[in-house]
């Protein structure tokens, strides 16, 4: 497959001619090509963001003004809105959508689909992926997921409302729910198509980083951007098949009448006919994907702002083989921590134990990327892009999420702040907020490559500031809801006298929601503005190593125009001493840098290492 | 080409202006509107008050024969009155307008912010065209910025634990609870140095380290010793917390059987969107439950041929003794619940098709609690705590500890599942149960 795309575009180029010119069909729609298809995905990608985040702002209104009337939601929202005021069931659809959206469409597909597309092929010299047919279908396929799950707030039973976990019996019952009836079947379908398209996916990335790699770009030679897209692939097509199993069954329990999930149950004073099977049984399935999804969101945010500190700090990233090897340590232990998810669901007592150690254990690798991030901070001569400080946005998000993952993975601690606040703080701040910053630093940093204009860099400020600053008020304040009690997912907080004191609270988390989501106007509009008005991007703006800025601003058919260029170093060689520039990008051979390099540069090649000293000798340098 | 450009952004972002302008007035005049639709609410419900005395007035003043009429003519003048609400309840024109007026304001705001923009692209030039542009000043401007945030940061962080978390912070009121807030503080404390000593090392380098003219800066790929030091502390650090978090868990979650028996045993049953509470009578034991019995006499689904389930007491609220073990069996009816009591640190689960059990020991009484808190209105509560359905949000028990003298006072007072109905309906029903059940063991024979 490979071999045919290469000869393919040989031809074309040397050619020089444009006579097959590609329809508009095959060029913006059904497109086989990964830069295009990163397009896609990036672009759907910030629409669901956009929808979920206007769901998160109704809601947010909801809860800080429980008692006044906004008649304006009638107008949009009709009968889930009657008389200005949205109904609680209309209010947990709109949690669950919000959920499922974020973590699924935006952070997943919308952040993975649209980076690994576009820099996999790149940053490894490739032509394209290893089967761009299946990769234009992942696309399609989430184009429809996507297209489904906003249809069902079309259905007049109205969308899922089982909350994004849709635990059963609540989504398996529709008596027990409206939204678990026609929306929840659209939900499940929508899902079972999402996970076909990550698959998909996936597997593209995998084959892409193992075979096609251009000459010289060894393992240990590839960025760390592509080290967390392997890895994440890798999670996804492990952990996505097994929703997808529980997805099924749930079908079959809502469908077929099977007992799967469901038993000993009197919803509405019916009884069911349902023996045997077991909710937990849905829990333990659905967080064997729930949890690994965590680090899905968050390992290709940490790849890209790894590559975007180095740069913008003109320094090597601090512990390469460490970063490589943390991430490796996520991986595999992001399988066998799941059922911190359910230490107070029933699942046997001891078994929480046994999750709350894995649990606690998989914090080492994460505070080693943390602190080596600091490590590549520090002495460095940082340059503050606005991708950089979404970068640096991510690292605080990073850890303060993070460290609050300490209370919530202790089993003991986790029993009074299990499904409070407490945990919404904590994983909106280290998977939310820290993944929508590492998107958004990919976005402002890699926009010259995708669109070959640049993105005005003060609105990238103005948008950088109100959402930082949006994100922790929004989020930090109910770190302490959470530890005085309050449930999430709560319509209102008008019954209980102790959560009378949080009312006022949940209007300036109100407050600062409504003004980071207009913030994002100033995004908005720098984005779509800039791909046809910005100014012209040159070909490697950021003065970067990696190899896709060595392909020219204008796309084409194959990314480089002649022979894809040959890899000779690590991407990090910035600011090595002994060279003139604080960059040496990776095509660059140790030939041309006699006057930098270094003894471990040649990994034992003695031939190599007799030259350099015999040049030292010649010119005075001491190796 | 760009000039153009300019020239166009800066006539469409003139006209917004104008056009914003134009509507600063109008929103004034909402303003006035809104204060006159009040007045004319105001005006309605005035109006209808002394139509509603009127008609009490008549019932008062009229005679026992005529009180019919009268409220017959209430009831129709509230048919009269239904639709005029529905008429009101029609979209006021006012509310598109007032929606009109804060996309324009939103419009105004993004126009001031694409004047400022552009005013500084001036600076900018003109500065360029002196030879006097630092190319590093916007650098460091927001360097300083991130060094600002921080201080601010800092200050937030101490300003919330002050307010939202010292000063809300209940102690908790069972024994394992106090381990755990034990725990809760010495995570609070590590976690905490972490974040404040990570922020300050990020924004402080951040400040530090920004771009200058002719500094380069220090390669510096890896270092394994300090690598190893800081996968080592923090993996020493939670290997601590592990273990002080695995046995407290463990005590918490692993009773010994013979404390599980002797500790007062309490069914809660939870169900869209109530909670019903059964304690188990003068023997101590909780009767069987079979959700198949469930009928709308018997909504708690008890096994009354289980002889047990005779003296068991329907609870109105959970009241619990101070200083006695008590043992939680927790089910559900329909969908999953959790059964959660912040101020005791307890939460377990209601799943439907299994029991759940947690087993504390409450120390201080509500009445303590009130004088503690300073509050005389003070209840603990039992909420819901798994999404449950629309009324999840309120679906409350109220929780009462007292002297073991009052519990049993309350314990009296308190009426049993298995009413008179019930037992009539059972003695009528128990011959042909029995048939029932061996017939059904013959056929799954």
């Amino acid at each position: 497959m490979s071999s045919t795309v290469i000869s393919h575009s040989a031809e074309h180029h040397d050619s020089h001619g444009h006579h097959h010119e590609e329809s508009f069909i095959r060029k913006y729609i059904f497109s086989g090509d990964h830069k295009m298809i990163a397009k896609q995905f990036l672009i759907t990608g910030i629409i669901m963001a956009v929808f979920a985040m206007l769901l998160s702002v109704l809601f947010r209104i909801q809860l800080a003004w429980p008692d006044k009337e906004f008649p304006i939601l009638e107008v949009f929202l009709g009968k889930w809105a009657e008389g200005g005021r949205i109904k609680p069931e209309f209010f947990l659809s709109l949690v669950t959508i919000h959920g499922t959206v974020m973590v699924f469409f935006v952070l997943t597909a919308g952040l993975s689909g649209t980076f690994s597309n576009l820099l996999i092929p790149y940053q490894i010299g490739a032509r394209d992926m290893a089967s761009p047919f299946m990769n234009m279908l992942s696309y399609w396929l989430f184009f429809v997921a996507s297209v489904i799950m906003v249809a069902s707030f079309f259905v007049e039973s109205g969308p899922a409302s089982a909350g994004w976990t849709i635990y059963p019996p609540l989504s398996a019952v529709p008596t027990a729910i409206a939204g678990s009836a026609t929306g929840m079947t659209l939900w499940l379908v929508s899902m079972v198509l999402f996970v076909a398209s990550q698959l998909i996916g996936g597997i593209n990335y995998v084959s892409t980083i193992l075979n096609m790699r251009t000459k010289g770009m060894d393992l240990w030679k590839m960025p760390l951007t592509i080290w967390a897209f392997f890895l994440t692939a890798i999670v996804g097509m492990l952990s996505f098949p097994v929703l997808v199993s529980a997805v099924v069954l749930l079908i079959f329990d809502r469908a077929a009448g099977t007992s799967f999930y469901l038993s000993d149950l009197v919803v509405q004073g019916q009884i069911l006919p349902n023996e045997g099977g077991s909710p937990i049984l849905f829990q333990h399935l659905f967080w064997f994907l729930g949890h690994p999804e965590v680090y899905i969101v968050v390992m290709p945010a940490l790849g890209l702002t790894s590559e975007v500190i180095a740069t913008n700090s003109r320094k090597p990233i601090f512990g390469y083989h460490a970063m490589v090897y943390s991430l490796i340590g996520i991986t595999v232990l992001s399988f066998i921590v799941w059922g911190h998810h359910m230490f107070v669901t029933g699942m046997n007592p001891f078994l929480g134990g046994v999750f709350m150690i894995t649990t606690l254990i998989i914090a080492v690798p994460s505070a080693v990327k943390a602190f080596n991030y600091l490590a590549t901070l520090w002495k460095g001569n940082i340059r503050f892009t606005p991708a950089m400080m979404f970068a640096i946005g991510l690292v605080s998000f990073f850890i303060s999420g993070g460290l609050t993952g300490l209370f919530l993975g202790n089993a003991a601690l986790d029993i009074n702040l299990h499904d409070t606040y407490f945990v919404v703080a904590h994983f909106h701040l280290v998977m939310g907020s820290a993944s929508i910053f590492g998107m958004l630093c990919g976005v402002y940093h890699w926009y010259p490559k995708m669109f070959g204009r640049m993105m005005n860099t003060k609105l990238g400020y103005l948008h950088f500031w109100l959402t930082f600053i949006g994100a922790y008020l929004v989020f930090f304040p109910m770190h302490f809801m959470g530890i005085d009690g309050v449930p999430r997912r709560y319509y209102a907080f008008t019954e209980f006298a102790f959560m009378a004191k949080w009312v006022s609270v949940n209007q300036l988390v109100t407050w600062a929601a409504i003004i980071a989501a207009l913030g994002q106007v100033a995004f908005l509009w720098n984005f779509f503005y800039s791909i046809f008005f910005g100014k012209k991007a040159p070909q490697n703006p950021w003065q970067s190593n990696t190899l896709e800025w060595t392909t020219p601003v204008e796309h084409i058919h194959g990314n480089w125009p002649g022979e894809i260029p040959t890899v000779h170093r690590w991407p990090y060689d910035y600011s090595k001493p002994g060279h003139g520039e604080d960059f040496i990008p990776q095509d660059v051979p140790f030939s041309q840098t006699m006057s930098s390099n270094l003894p471990h540069d040649f990994e034992g090649d003695e031939e190599a290492e007799r030259i350099q000293a015999e040049w030292n000798a010649q010119n005075g340098r001491k190796d | 080409m760009s000039f153009k450009l300019n020239n166009r952004f800066k006539s469409i972002s003139g006209f917004v202006l104008a056009l914003g302008l134009l509507f600063a007035n109008p929103i004034l005049a909402s303003q006035q509107d809104t204060v006159a639709s009040d007045s004319a609410k105001v005006a309605t419900t005035a109006v209808a008050a002394p139509a509603a005395t009127d008609s009490v007035a008549k019932d008062t003043t009229a005679a026992a024969g005529t009180a019919a009429v009268a409220s017959a003519s209430s009831t129709t003048e509230a048919g009269a009155a239904a639709p005029a609400v529905e008429e009101v309840k029609q979209i006021d024109p006012q509310v598109y307008k007032n929606f009109t007026y804060y996309v324009l304001l939103f419009l105004v705001i993004c126009t001031v912010i694409a004047v400022i923009g552009k005013v500084l692209s001036i600076y900018e030039l003109t500065r360029k065209m002196n030879g006097r542009y630092n190319p590093f000043a916007n650098n460091t401007f927001q360097s300083a910025l991130l060094f600002i945030f921080l201080v601010v940061f800092l200050y937030g962080v101490y300003w919330s634990y002050v307010h939202w978390g010292a000063a809300y912070w209940r102690s908790a009121v069972t024994e394992h609870g106090e381990r755990i807030d034990t725990m809760f503080i010495i995570t609070t404390a590590i976690t905490t140095f972490v974040l404040v000593i990570t922020h300050i090392l990020l924004m402080t380098f951040t400040f530090l380290y920004r771009m200058r003219a002719k500094r380069q800066a220090y390669y510096y790929p890896h270092n394994n010793a300090i690598e190893k030091l800081w996968t080592i502390v923090p993996a020493v650090v939670l290997t601590v917390l592990v273990l002080f978090g695995f046995f407290t868990w463990r005590s918490i979650t692993n009773v010994p059987e013979d404390l599980q028996k002797s500790a007062l045993q309490i069914e809660v049953l939870g169900e869209q969107f109530q909670w019903n509470v059964r304690y188990p009578g003068t023997d101590g034991v909780i009767g069987k439950r079979n959700y198949k019995m469930t009928t709308p006499t018997n909504p708690y689904g008890i096994d009354f041929n289980d002889k047990n389930s005779w003296d068991d007491i329907q609870g109105s609220e959970i009241w619990l003794p101070v200083n006695k073990p008590v043992r939680f069996h927790i089910v559900s009816k329909d969908i999953i619940h959790s059964f959660f009591i912040p101020d005791f640190r307890v939460q377990i689960n209601a799943v439907p098709g299994m029991t759940n059990y947690f087993q504390f020991t409450p120390t201080v009484t509500t009445e303590e609690m009130r004088d503690r808190l300073g509050d005389y209105n003070y209840d603990f509560v039992m909420l819901c705590n798994k999404i449950c359905g629309s009324a999840h949000w309120n679906m409350q028990k109220k929780v009462v500890v007292v002297t073991e003298e009052k519990y049993k006072e309350w314990l009296a007072k308190q009426n049993k599942y298995f009413t008179e109905d019930l037992q009539k309906e059972f003695s009528g029903k128990t011959a042909n149960v029995k048939k029932d059940s061996v017939q059904v063991t013959a056929s799954l024979n």
